[in-house]
């Protein structure tokens, strides 16, 4: 039961931390159209920055803090200077640049902090662990990480709901061209979304990197769950990104943790352990495939696309 | 707004092909003689390079068909590279090596696996259909690395290369050069065939108006699936290729990253034009080589030459080469 | 007497609360030539789009010549005959208008899932998409890209196309959209020359095409028949008098 218990909140963790990457993917794919792979390195950046500004600072709120600026900045660098070109450029295109740039990113953090994993340690305050139940020893790290992420959650709700930029950024994600046609600066537009998503996905590396190692690539596997996320959210759909990024935590976690188990129900232990993981890995995937299958436009779409 | 339309023109023009036909001759003149060349060099290594040109060269102009033509952005191509070095790999580890059962048991696997997932693919538009296309290459990748009896996570290693009526007719590295470049010729060719048919005709059209083959009588699905199955089966061809040249298959063939090298080279060559997918897998495999040995860095080269590539050199290297050859016209 | 080639009855589509569709029926006889107008927003678009399978009706059926095709998809509805133009050109634009008229001709002439020969050194397609394009004024332009063709050119096109596939109905979605006074005259001949050789559904604004070419007239408001009948009872019926053709002759 504990076990249970832990795992949905280690499948909190990950729909949480998704959330955080899809958030900016969604939306930049919502109101530009536009393939940006390169999101994944964004968020390893971030990792890599709040290693590096400790490093220099000590000081993990700093640390957090510059990385997140940095980020922003090399966020709109890129849209700048590469990105805001491949707008009207097909899908395809864009899908080759932006992969230059992970290819390039890669390597370049190999290069500069080397290939060996790096890690930060937690912020003194937020290390240890609490117990939830009896018996049930939570990290306190992971549930900041859940909490924080709910926190921007909610922030971006507040956002797009209830501010005139939120609302010019639904408006986008609906039908970018009217928007425009209605003299709204769609370019400052354009950047402020960009620079908003590329924050969050590094605050997620910045916020994982005290747990996971920091290592060239670990963008990668993110990347492609986040993309799951919004397209089973439906892509432009902040509502649709949070609760796809959440059941995705879910289903992979608890999937990875219980498939043997519930094959063992069915099948002997030794092909139970065999297709168990294979399933396990691929559970996100067939349920990809399900959503599309009868929702072509994922769960909540947003209309005009 | 990006769209997922790419933009070659699926028509051809008369009088373009005519033109062109001299370089599709070209390449394949190129690349027979290139064992003849070998022999300067350092043989088996130059030989080992251009069999992997040509295997990938296959699966670039099968991605070509389906993309260039059919403007369906596969992200998960790779997977039927995988899905044929696997069914040889397998029936390898079982001691089945003629390859007149390991062939046609990697077109048949391969060609299931296109109907199927196409099947559930080809019912979404653009960017879903490569979100989709690129999961069941991740299901494909993440089955293959779960076989535990098959090497798993770190592969197999391939003892013997295929055989016929027990021959070992590909231990030699020529004979398998030249095995490999007869298949790149009839993938070609065929290809190309299919291209300019009835059906093809079809399938092109598809591309540009669905909704407007559907009201002048084509049931656009069907069409798509067929296509669709015609290029991933000679995709697992290139993998049984693959396979044999480097006696070793292993999930990785199937990753997205190797799904994206296909659409690279597919577009470094130059999108619908099938002869751009073999000049592109080159350009892109060559250029790895070449890049490689100066520096480890490669990769900081790379990254950004394929960014310049796409913003400014639309087409690809045919693409350039034809401008390039249209303003000397002029000048 | 014959089965009308197109029978629609009691059609209605709903999107959501919107009723656009409310209660639609409609025949047209074997070589008819039937006007439906209306003014915009009557739903007149949707209906044809129900009729060539775009679109699936909330209720009511749809029949041609006697076959049931209401749940057909569009492809199969056009291998019974039924053949339409778009409002906003819709061809093939990287293909040549030769090309364009060729698949439409190919649709309806044997298999289509040959693999090996030339589809465009077929002579008899060649020559049959050859005569569509000369039949619309488009002889001349059969080598050029349809992307490149003038706008009145492809709206010809749209004609051709439609043309190559043998009809036994054809939906005519405002053929006349954006066309000036020239390009609607030979738009109004040219359809002048194919009336009776097949049965046409002609949705239209343009009040002299109507009249130069209709057999029967309906007037679609709100979603339902107005009035339905010959010319001049349509255009003396107060009814529609008052609720559109009064506004339009103004």
């Amino acid at each position: 039961m504990a076990l249970f218990v832990v795992q949905i909140l280690n499948g909190l963790q990950l729909g949480v931390l998704l959330f955080l990457i899809a958030a900016g993917l969604t939306l930049v794919f919502g109101v530009m159209n536009f393939i940006n792979l390169a999101h994944g390195v964004q968020y390893m950046l971030g990792a890599y920055l709040a290693v590096m500004f400790y490093a220099i600072t000590g000081s993990s709120l700093l640390a957090v803090v510059l990385a997140l600026l940095t980020a922003l900045g090399f966020g709109l660098f890129l849209e700048f200077v590469i990105f805001r070109h491949l707008y009207d450029r097909d899908h395809l295109d864009q899908v080759i640049a932006t992969f230059g740039i992970i290819i390039f990113l890669n390597q370049a953090v190999k290069t500069a902090w080397g290939a060996a994993p790096l890690t930060l340690p937690i912020p003194e305050i937020f290390s240890g662990t609490i117990v939830l139940m009896p018996g049930l020893l939570y990290p306190v790290w992971r549930l900041v990480i859940i909490g924080s992420g709910l926190a921007v959650g909610l922030l971006l709700y507040l956002l797009v709901n209830r501010t005139r930029v939120g609302m010019l950024v639904r408006a986008g994600a609906t039908n970018a061209r009217i928007v425009s046609a209605l003299g709204i600066n769609i370019r400052r537009l354009f950047m402020i979304v960009f620079g908003f998503g590329a924050m969050l996905a590094a605050f997620a590396g910045a916020m994982i990197a005290p747990i996971l190692s920091v290592e060239p690539g670990m963008g990668d596997t993110m990347l492609i769950l986040a993309f799951v996320v919004i397209v089973i959210g439906g892509i432009g759909s902040i509502r649709g990104a949070f609760l796809a990024a959440l059941l995705i935590g879910l289903v992979d976690t608890l999937g990875r943790s219980f498939a043997i188990d519930i094959l063992r129900l069915v099948m002997p232990p030794s092909p139970a352990r065999t297709v168990g993981p294979a399933i396990a890995s691929m559970l996100i995937y067939v349920l990809m495939a399900l959503v599309l299958y009868f929702r072509p436009g994922g769960l909540f779409p947003a209309r005009g696309r | 707004m990006g769209r997922t339309t790419v933009a070659a023109s699926s028509a051809m023009p008369a009088r373009q092909t005519n033109r062109v036909e001299a370089l599709p001759a070209a390449i394949f003149l190129v690349l027979a003689l290139i064992p003849a060349a070998a022999l300067i060099g350092p043989e088996s290594y130059v030989l080992g390079l251009f069999t992997r040109v040509m295997i990938f060269a296959i699966a670039a102009l099968t991605l070509d068909f389906i993309c260039g033509y059919g403007g369906l952005v596969s992200f998960g191509h790779a997977a039927f590279v995988g899905i044929g070095a696997y069914a040889a790999g397998i029936l390898g580890a079982h001691g089945i090596t003629d390859m007149l059962v390991t062939l046609p048991a990697a077109l048949l696997v391969s060609a299931i696996f296109a109907y199927l997932t196409g099947t559930v693919c080809l019912r979404t538009k653009s960017v879903y259909f490569i979100m989709i296309t690129l999961a069941f290459g991740q299901m494909a990748y993440f089955i293959a690395g779960s076989l535990a009896p098959y090497g798993g996570d770190d592969g197999l290693t391939v003892r013997l290369r295929s055989t016929l009526f027990g021959f070992q007719v590909l231990q030699n590295d020529r004979a398998l050069y030249y095995v490999v470049l007869l298949s790149l010729l009839g993938s070609y060719l065929l290809c190309r065939s299919v291209v300019y048919s009835r059906f093809g005709r079809v399938f092109r059209g598809a591309r540009e108006n669905s909704m407007r083959m559907a009201t002048i009588g084509f049931d656009v699905f069907r069409y798509q699936r067929v296509g669709y199955v015609i290029s991933g089966t000679i995709g697992g061809l290139s993998g049984f290729l693959l396979a044999n040249a480097a006696e070793f298959v292993s999930p990785a063939y199937m990753s997205w990253q190797r799904s994206g090298e296909l659409i690279i080279m597919v577009l470094f060559g130059g999108l619908g034009t099938l002869h751009g997918a073999i000049i592109g897998a080159a350009a892109y495999l060559l250029i790895e080589e070449v890049l490689g040995g100066f520096t480890e860095q490669w990769k900081l080269i790379f990254g950004p030459l394929l960014v310049i590539v796409v913003l400014f050199a639309r087409g690809g290297l045919l693409g350039l080469a034809g401008s390039i050859r249209g303003r000397l016209n002029r000048g | 007497m014959a089965d009308p080639m197109l029978l629609i009855n009691d059609l209605h589509k709903n999107f959501g609360g919107l009723i656009v569709t409310d209660g639609v029926t409609l025949h047209i006889g074997q070589g008819e030539l039937h006007a439906v107008i209306g003014p915009n927003g009557a739903g007149k678009t949707t209906l044809i789009n129900q009729i060539s399978g775009l679109i699936a009706p909330t209720a009511g059926t749809i029949n041609l010549n006697g076959v049931d095709i209401t749940g057909m998809p569009a492809d199969q509805r056009a291998a019974l005959g039924l053949a339409r133009s778009f409002q906003i050109t819709s061809v093939l634009p990287g293909f040549s208008a030769l090309e364009n008229v060729a698949l439409a001709v190919q649709a309806h002439s044997g298999t289509s899932y040959r693999f090996f020969g030339r589809a465009d050194r077929d002579q008899a397609i060649n020559e049959a998409a050859n005569s569509a394009l000369a039949e619309v004024g488009l002889a001349e332009r059969g080598q050029i890209v349809a992307a490149h063709l003038s706008h009145g050119e492809k709206r010809a096109l749209e004609l051709a196309i439609a043309l190559a596939m043998g009809p036994k109905l054809l939906l005519l979605d405002e053929p006349m959209a954006g066309a000036g006074r020239e390009e609607s005259e030979r738009i109004i001949d040219v359809l002048r020359q194919l009336k009776g050789r097949f049965a046409m559904l002609l949705v239209e604004h343009d009040m002299n095409a109507v009249f130069a070419l209709a057999d029967r007239i309906s007037v679609l408001t709100y979603g339902r028949i107005l009035a339905s009948g010959a010319p001049d009872a349509v255009r003396t019926d107060p009814q529609v008098v008052a609720a559109y053709l009064g506004e339009e002759m103004e």
